[in-house]
C-alpha cells in the first residue's frame, strides 16, 4: 500500500481503490487555516497569510521573488465536477499543489431527487454520484495528498434533496469535512416539499454538527436564479438568517455556519458600488458567522478573460470586508464542463489576488458616513421588512406559497416573478409522519422527540450496543452495484493513457481534447464556419467553437475551439534532448562581479540585420548587458578580421557574431573564418566564439569550429549562462589586470 | 403579486432604531420565523430520517430502504423504524441485523402490529 506520494509519480488510482472496505478516515471535522500575524517570506512580510505548504506550485512571477508561494489566511476552494471521480482525484492533487485546501465535489445532476443513497461509482453528469465508495476513495486520496503538501485538506459535498439525513450519516461516518445544507435550497430550486425539507434538515444538521462539518448555506443560488440578481440582496439576508437561526437552534455552532455569499453583479455594471454595501451589511448583521465568499457565476459568458477580471473584483470585496473561505469558479464554466487547468487557474486567481492585496485594510478604510453607510442601512432595513412581512403572512410556508422568494423586485418592490411552492406539493409531499408517543430512535446524532427507555437514557445507542457513529466497525460497505457502469471498467479503458501513451486531456484520462485559439480576419458568422473547416483540416474530431468574440465587425473575430486529436504519442519513443541547465541571473551577476567579462559583438559579412543581436545584448530586451557584461558592439556588415582585431585589442572573453543571410552558405563560411582567424592570431584558446541567427543551430556552429550557436527565440540569459559557464569550465583567461 | 417599491413608507417604524437595535430586531424576527419549523421537525419524522437511523444501526442503504418501505406500508413509521427493529430483536432475542433482515423480508409484521396494539410481543 502506498504510504507517501512521490511528486514525480502519478497518483496510483487502482491502488487507491484497493482495500477500501477497511479504510477509515483518520480525522473528522473541518480544519481552518491558521493565520500568521507577520509572515516573512523572501524579501517581504505579509500580514494575511498562513503556513506555506511543504510542496507547491507557486505563481509564475514568483521566480522574481525567490520562488515564494505565500498562501492567504483563508481557506481556498476548488470545485471539482468532471463526472468521473477517478479522474477528479488527479485534479484534486493538482489543485492542492496550487493552494486549494477545500475540495468541493459537485453532485451529479438528479441526485437531490434520488430517494436514498446511491452506491458504487457510476458515471455522473456535471458532477459525480456521491456514494460511500466515492467518498471513501476520495478521502483516502486526499489523506495522501494532504501529507504530500503538508496541510489539511477539507472534503466537501452536498447534504440536500430527499435523502439529506442519510447523506449526513454517510458524511459523518466517512470523515467528510464540509457540506452544503440549506432546506430552502431544496424547496426553491429542487421543488422538494417544504415540510419534508425542513424536517429532514434538522436531523441532517445535528449529524453534521456532531461530526463537526462546516456548513455552507444555499442563499447564493438566488443570485444565479433571479432575473436581476442585484435586486435580491434583502432577500439573501433573509435566507441566510433563516438557515443560520435554524442551524443554531438545532445545536450547530456559529463557527461552523458559513454564509454562501456572492457579489451579485459584474461589470459593465458598476459592480463594486453595488456589491460592497451588500457585503458590509451582511458582515454587520451576521457577525460571528463564517463567510464563504463565492465568485459570481450569474454573468459568466465564454470569455475566460472577462470572467477572471470579474472574479478578481470579487476577491477585492473579500479583502475590503472579510472571507473565511474564498471559493473559486473556473473561468471556463460558461463554455464547457470545467477543465483541469481552468480549475487550477481559478485557484490561482484567488491566491494571486488575495496575496496581492495582503494587508489592504491596514491602508484603506471604508467610509461609513457617506453613500456606503446609507446603502448598508437601507439594505438591512429592507431585510427586516421582508422578515416582518413573512410573519404577517402567517409564516415561512405561506411566504413560499405566495412567491416571496427569488422575486426580482428590490424588496419591498415585487415583480411577481418569484418561485412559488405549494406547502402540500413538491417531491416528497405527504411522506412526513408525526412521531408517536412511543417513538424511539436508538442512535446518536438524532434530533427531536425521542422516547428513549429509561435504562438507555444517558446514551440512546447503548440499546443496540453502539451505533456506527460510536462504533465505526459497524459501518457496512457496498462496493459496486452495477457491473458495467463503474470506476474499474472505466479505469481499464483509460489505463493506456495513464501509463505509456500520451494524449491531451482536459477532463477525463485520454479524452484527447485540445483547444485552438485563432484570429480570423472575417466577420463573426464567416469566422465561426471557417474555424470549423480549419479544425477539420487539422484532423480534429468533433470540433466545436467554444468562444467567439468580435474584434471588429468587418476586420475580424477571435475564435477558440475545441476538438479531439485522433492519435496518441508513446512517451517512451520520444527522443528528449538533455535539459539545458541555465545559471540563475544572480549566479551570472556574481561571477561577472568578481571578474569582468568583455565581449565583442557584430553582424558579420554583407549583412545589415541588427535586431537579433541587439535583443541579445540590450538590457531593455532582457539582454546580457543586464547581467553586467561589457560589450563592444561594432555594428553591421563588419569584416571578420575587424572583429578579431577588436577582440585582441580589448582582450575580449568572447566574440558574438550574428549572421542572418545564408545565401551560398555564407553563414557557414563566416563562422569557419572566425574560428580559423582566431587560431591564426593565437587567441582561440582565450576567447569563446558564439554565433547567432535565425538559421543557426548549435550543431552547425560547433561543426564550423565555434563553441556554440543560438537560433531563433534565444533569450539573453541563455547566452549569458553559456558564456559564464564556459569561461569557468575552460579556465579561459587573458591574464589581464582588470 | 406585483408591488411598487414602498420602502420609504414601510420603513418609518424602523427609522428610530440604531444599528444594534435593528440587528436585534432582525434576529428576533428570524427566530420567530424558524420557531414553528423547528417544532415541526421535533414532532415529525420522514422516510429519510428513519433510513438514516437504520444506517446508524449498521444496515446498508439498501437494507434500510427495504425496512422503511415496510414500515410505511404498515403505517408504523411513527414508531421509528429503528424502534421496530430493536423491539423485534428484544422480544425475539435476535441480533439487530437478523431482526432487520427478517423485517425487510416481510416477516413478523403482524406480530409487530399486534405488539404495538397491546404493547407486547409473543416470544
Amino acid at each position: 500500500m502506498v504510504e507517501t506520494l512521490n511528486p514525480n509519480e502519478k497518483l496510483d488510482i487502482e491502488e487507491i481503490l484497493e482495500n477500501l472496505e477497511n479504510y477509515r478516515p483518520r480525522r473528522k471535522g473541518w480544519v481552518w487555516r491558521k493565520g500568521l500575524q507577520k509572515n516573512k517570506l523572501g524579501p517581504f512580510t505579509y500580514t494575511q497569510t498562513s503556513q506555506t505548504p511543504n510542496q507547491s506550485c507557486s505563481l509564475p512571477a514568483a521566480k522574481y521573488f525567490e520562488s515564494i508561494d505565500p498562501q492567504p489566511e483563508c481557506t481556498v476552494t476548488s470545485e471539482i465536477a468532471s463526472g468521473r471521480f477517478e479522474d477528479d482525484l488527479r485534479r484534486m492533487r493538482m489543485a492542492a499543489w496550487h493552494g486549494a485546501d477545500h475540495i468541493m465535489v459537485i453532485r451529479t445532476a438528479g441526485q437531490s431527487h434520488f430517494d436514498g443513497l446511491i452506491e458504487g461509482t457510476p458515471e455522473g453528469v456535471g458532477g459525480v454520484p456521491i456514494t460511500r465508495k466515492q467518498i471513501r476513495a476520495t478521502r483516502k486520496a486526499l489523506d495522501l495528498i494532504e501529507d504530500e503538501v503538508g496541510r489539511p485538506i477539507n472534503l466537501h459535498s452536498y447534504v440536500s434533496g430527499v435523502a439529506g439525513p442519510e447523506v449526513a450519516v454517510l458524511f459523518a461516518e466517512e470523515g467528510v469535512n464540509g457540506a452544503h445544507q440549506d432546506p430552502q435550497y431544496n424547496v426553491l430550486y429542487r421543488n422538494v416539499n417544504v415540510v419534508r425539507s425542513f424536517v429532514d434538515a434538522a436531523e441532517a444538521k445535528v449529524l453534521m454538527s456532531g461530526a463537526e462539518l462546516a456548513q455552507i448555506d444555499g442563499a447564493h443560488n438566488a443570485n444565479a436564479t433571479a432575473r436581476e440578481a442585484w435586486k435580491v440582496m434583502p432577500e439573501l439576508m433573509v435566507q441566510h438568517a433563516i438557515n443560520c437561526a435554524y442551524s443554531q437552534a438545532v445545536g450547530m455552532s456559529k463557527d461552523k455556519i458559513c454564509l454562501s455569499t456572492v457579489p451579485p453583479t459584474a461589470p459593465p455594471a458598476p459592480a463594486v458600488r453595488l456589491d460592497l454595501p451588500y457585503a458590509v451589511a451582511l458582515r454587520d448583521f451576521f457577525a460571528g458567522y463564517r463567510m464563504r465568499a463565492q465568485m459570481n457565476t450569474k454573468y459568466m459568458e465564454s470569455d475566460t478573460r472577462e470572467v477572471t477580471v470579474t472574479h478578481t473584483l470579487n476577491v477585492l470585496l473579500s479583502r475590503l470586508t472579510s472571507a473565511d473561505i474564498q471559493s473559486t469558479i473556473t473561468p471556463d464554466e460558461g463554455r464547457n464542463v470545467p477543465w483541469h487547468f481552468n480549475s487550477i487557474h481559478a485557484v490561482n486567481t484567488a491566491k494571486q489576488a488575495l496575496v496581492g492585496m495582503d494587508g489592504l485594510k491596514e491602508m484603506v478604510q471604508l467610509k461609513s458616513d457617506g453613500d456606503l453607510g446609507k446603502k448598508v442601512r437601507e439594505l438591512k432595513e429592507r431585510a427586516v421588512l421582508f422578515l416582518e412581512e413573512i410573519l404577517v403572512e402567517g409564516g415561512y410556508f405561506q411566504a413560499v406559497d405566495k412567491g416571496f422568494f427569488v422575486d426580482s423586485g428590490y424588496y419591498p418592490e415585487r415583480n411577481g416573478d418569484g418561485i412559488a411552492r405549494d406547502p402540500a406539493g413538491g417531491i416528497g409531499a405527504d411522506t412526513v409522519v408525526p412521531r408517536d408517543d412511543d417513538y424511539f430512535a436508538p442512535v446518536c446524532g438524532h434530533f427531536g422527540d425521542n422516547h428513549v427507555p429509561t435504562e438507555f437514557a444517558e446514551n440512546p445507542c447503548t440499546a443496540i450496543s453502539g451505533c456506527t457513529l460510536c462504533k465505526p466497525e459497524k459501518i457496512r460497505y457496498i462496493d459496486e452495484l452495477d457491473e458495467e457502469d463503474n470506476a474499474a471498467k472505466r479505469l481499464a479503458k483509460s489505463k493506456p493513457y495513464r501509463t505509456e501513451l500520451l494524449k491531451p486531456e482536459v477532463e477525463w484520462a485520454g479524452d484527447g481534447v485540445v483547444q485552438v485559439t485563432m484570429f480570423l480576419p472575417a466577420s463573426l458568422r464567416v469566422a465561426e464556419v471557417a474555424a470549423l473547416e480549419i479544425a477539420k483540416k487539422m484532423n480534429l474530431e468533433e470540433p466545436e467553437v467554444i468562444h467567439k468574440q468580435v474584434m471588429h465587425p468587418a476586420e475580424g473575430t477571435l475564435i477558440e475551439l475545441k476538438g479531439k486529436v485522433p492519435f496518441a504519442i508513446n512517451a517512451k519513443e520520444l527522443i528528449i534532448p538533455p535539459e539545458e541547465k541555465l545559471l540563475t541571473a544572480e549566479q551570472i551577476r556574481e561571477e561577472i562581479g568578481q571578474r569582468e567579462f568583455r565581449i565583442v559583438a557584430a553582424t558579420v559579412g554583407e549583412d545589415e540585420h541588427s535586431v537579433g543581436l541587439r535583443e541579445i545584448l540590450d538590457i531593455k530586451h532582457g539582454g546580457i548587458e543586464g547581467f553586467g557584461f561589457k560589450h563592444h558592439y561594432l555594428g553591421t556588415s563588419v569584416a571578420i578580421s575587424k572583429v578579431v582585431d577588436a577582440a585582441i585589442e580589448i582582450a575580449a572573453d568572447a566574440i558574438l557574431i550574428s549572421t542572418i543571410i545564408t545565401h551560398a552558405d555564407i553563414h557557414r563560411l563566416n563562422m569557419r573564418r572566425l574560428h580559423e582567424l582566431c587560431v591564426e592570431k593565437g587567441i582561440r584558446d582565450k576567447v569563446i566564439l558564439v554565433c547567432g541567427g535565425t538559421q543557426i543551430s548549435n550543431d552547425m556552429a560547433k561543426e564550423c569550429g565555434l563553441d556554440a550557436g543560438f537560433g531563433r527565440g534565444t533569450k539573453g540569459i541563455q547566452v549569458a549562462s553559456f558564456l559564464v559557464e564556459t569561461r569557468q569550465r575552460q579556465g579561459l583567461d587573458w591574464k589581464r589586470s582588470s | 403579486m406585483q408591488r411598487e417599491d414602498d420602502y420609504e413608507i414601510r420603513r418609518k417604524h424602523l427609522s428610530d432604531l440604531d444599528d444594534k437595535e435593528l440587528s436585534q430586531r432582525f434576529w428576533s424576527l428570524a427566530q420567530q420565523v424558524v420557531e414553528p419549523l423547528l417544532d415541526l421537525a421535533k414532532k415529525n419524522t420522514s422516510p429519510s430520517i428513519e433510513r438514516s437511523v437504520l444506517m446508524r444501526m449498521g444496515f446498508t442503504s439498501l437494507e434500510a430502504k427495504g425496512i422503511v418501505e415496510r414500515c410505511v406500508e404498515h403505517q408504523l413509521l411513527g414508531k421509528g423504524a429503528g424502534h421496530i427493529v430493536w423491539r423485534l430483536a428484544q422480544c425475539k432475542q435476535m441480533e439487530i441485523p437478523q431482526a432487520g433482515y427478517a423485517l425487510a423480508e416481510g416477516k413478523y409484521w403482524e406480530e409487530i402490529k399486534q405488539y404495538f396494539r397491546e404493547e407486547k410481543l409473543s416470544g
